[in-house]
């Protein structure tokens, strides 16, 4: 499975379909298993990331990391934020679970 | 270019469809006017309304623009009696923009029923009075198209955004108006968005725009960002409107509108829906069906629907194509989607290839064929409270100086 690279300079890809834990990804030419599931259209590290990173997506910022996160990672509200907004969650919003 | 047929209404415009309007003016009328369209069973006949008691002046000029609207071929206004909706103003501008309009008062009119009846007769008036609507051939530039995100994802700047931004960027060299939204999903975006402005001034008002809905979703507590759109990949504000921005295609950006307001000519608009002012009546839009209106208000015959998780909804007044962007989402809900853009994820399409199908589409639904949202009978309307000031004199570089 080939995630998508939107833009050169981006330091995470687009899942194209979902992957499980263990599967073969390709990033940037190499291949590694994949260390978690992760659903269809979220983001991967495309490599290391770390704290106070700009994560790049279409070449521009859309954030930055709270957490580092390897290669092939999943990246999502667990390990980054908004450098303007905060986003919320369902559980956040006080709707019963 | 192939030659559409357009409904010729009295003041010039051409309409795609030939509805006729019934609006309640306060809540208390909402039943007796939804009755009155339930029983006049014509897919034509559209419910719109105002819930509210209070005056509200964004309020009346939205009702007074989607009166006018040009796919609207008469107007129905059912009045409670008490409400403080300006009815009078609003008549007075239906009639003058040549459209046959009746007003019901159900406190003069004999109560719930006896209103109803009367109803459903004016229906039947206002439609045989529509349907002597002249046809005249109607060039694609005369259309006003807009565009709208709902329920994104992951895949939606991906597939639907962009294949709807190359559908705009064809419609636009087409001499089409095209206009696009929400400030609140552009909020990152500003400084790449200010760059397109024809002129610098309308790129500072650009700029100035996100930032005013910055600033809005900042006090209200929340960003133009739904716990779905977490669910479906997108982490931030500003990577949720990178997506949405992509929507725009890549024309020059001509003017900036405000609900109501009306493109001066063909090319790329962005539509500013962030109220002025201080922070009064709540979230800007409350729902997707919030921003349709007001891009049928500033005259969209169209809207381009792109959708994520799923949306399912469509439109009074003007339809709505739906464009999935999630090839998941399109195997569970194909029967309410009208283009299946997530078959780019899968390899199945090009982008350009899923733009000249939205394109193509576009003129097939302004020639007549219904969409898929119009055949399930979606007829979504809502309109809340807000406050606008009039757009700046930077806003319209291309308006004529009389």
């Amino acid at each position: 499975m080939k995630p998508i690279l939107l833009h050169p300079d981006d330091n995470v890809l687009v899942l194209a379909a979902a992957i499980q834990a263990g599967q073969a990804i390709e990033i940037d030419g190499a291949v590694m298993a994949a260390p978690q599931d992760v659903a269809v259209g979220h983001k991967i590290a495309r490599h290391a990331l770390s704290i106070g990173d700009k994560v790049l997506k279409y070449g521009a910022p859309i954030g930055s990391m709270t957490a580092p996160a390897a290669p092939g990672a999943h990246v999502h509200m667990h390990n980054m934020k908004s450098d303007y907004i905060a986003s919320h969650t369902r559980q956040a919003t006080g709707e019963a679970s | 270019m192939s030659a559409l047929t357009g409904f010729l209404r009295a003041d010039g415009r051409k309409g795609i469809r030939n509805v006729v309007a019934v609006a309640y003016l306060v809540e208390c009328a909402h039943h007796v006017a939804r009755t009155i369209v339930t029983k006049s069973d014509d897919p034509d006949a559209h419910l719109i309304g105002f819930p509210g008691c209070y005056p509200n002046a964004y309020a009346l000029k939205v009702m007074q623009a989607i009166g006018a609207h040009p796919n609207v071929g008469g107007v129905l206004l059912i009045s409670l009696g008490c409400e403080s909706f300006n009815r009078e103003a609003l008549r007075a501008s239906i009639a003058a923009s040549g459209r046959p309009v009746e007003v019901l008062v159900i406190q003069e009119s004999g109560g719930t029923a006896e209103t109803v009846r009367k109803g459903v007769e004016a229906v039947a008036r206002l439609k045989a009075a529509a349907d002597q609507a002249p046809r005249a051939p109607m060039d694609v530039s005369e259309l006003v198209i807009g565009t709208i995100c709902g329920g994104s994802d992951g895949t939606s700047g991906i597939t639907a955004n962009p294949a709807v931004g190359r559908a705009f960027d064809r419609l636009g060299v087409a001499g089409a108006a095209c206009v696009f939204e929400e400030t609140g999903e552009l909020v990152g975006c500003e400084k790449i968005m200010a760059d397109r402005a024809i002129t610098p001034e309308l790129g500072l008002a650009l700029e100035a725009s996100v930032r005013k809905a910055e600033a809005y979703y900042t006090v209200m507590g929340y960003g133009s960002f739904a716990p779905g759109n977490a669910e479906g990949g997108l982490t931030t504000q500003e990577e949720k409107s990178m997506g949405a921005y992509s929507k725009s295609g890549s024309a020059p950006i001509v003017g900036i509108l405000k609900p109501g307001d009306q493109p001066v000519s063909g090319g790329l608009y962005l539509l500013d829906v962030v109220p002025d002012g201080e922070v009064r009546f709540g979230f800007p839009n409350i729902s997707d069906n919030a921003e349709i209106v007001e891009l049928i208000a500033c005259g969209a015959h169209l809207t381009l629907f792109t959708t994520g998780r799923g949306s399912v909804v469509g439109s009074a007044i003007s339809p709505v194509i739906k464009v999935c962007a999630n090839p998941e989402t399109y195997r569970k809900l194909s029967g309410d989607m009208d283009v299946d853009a997530g078959r780019i994820m899968e390899g199945r399409g090009t982008l350009d290839e899923v733009g000249d199908e939205i394109f193509e589409l576009v003129l097939a639904v302004a020639g007549g064929a219904r969409t898929v949202s119009e055949a399930l009978g979606h007829q979504e309307f809502i309109l809340t409270y807000k406050a606008f000031d009039p757009i700046g004199p930077a806003c319209l570089p291309l308006r004529r100086v009389s």
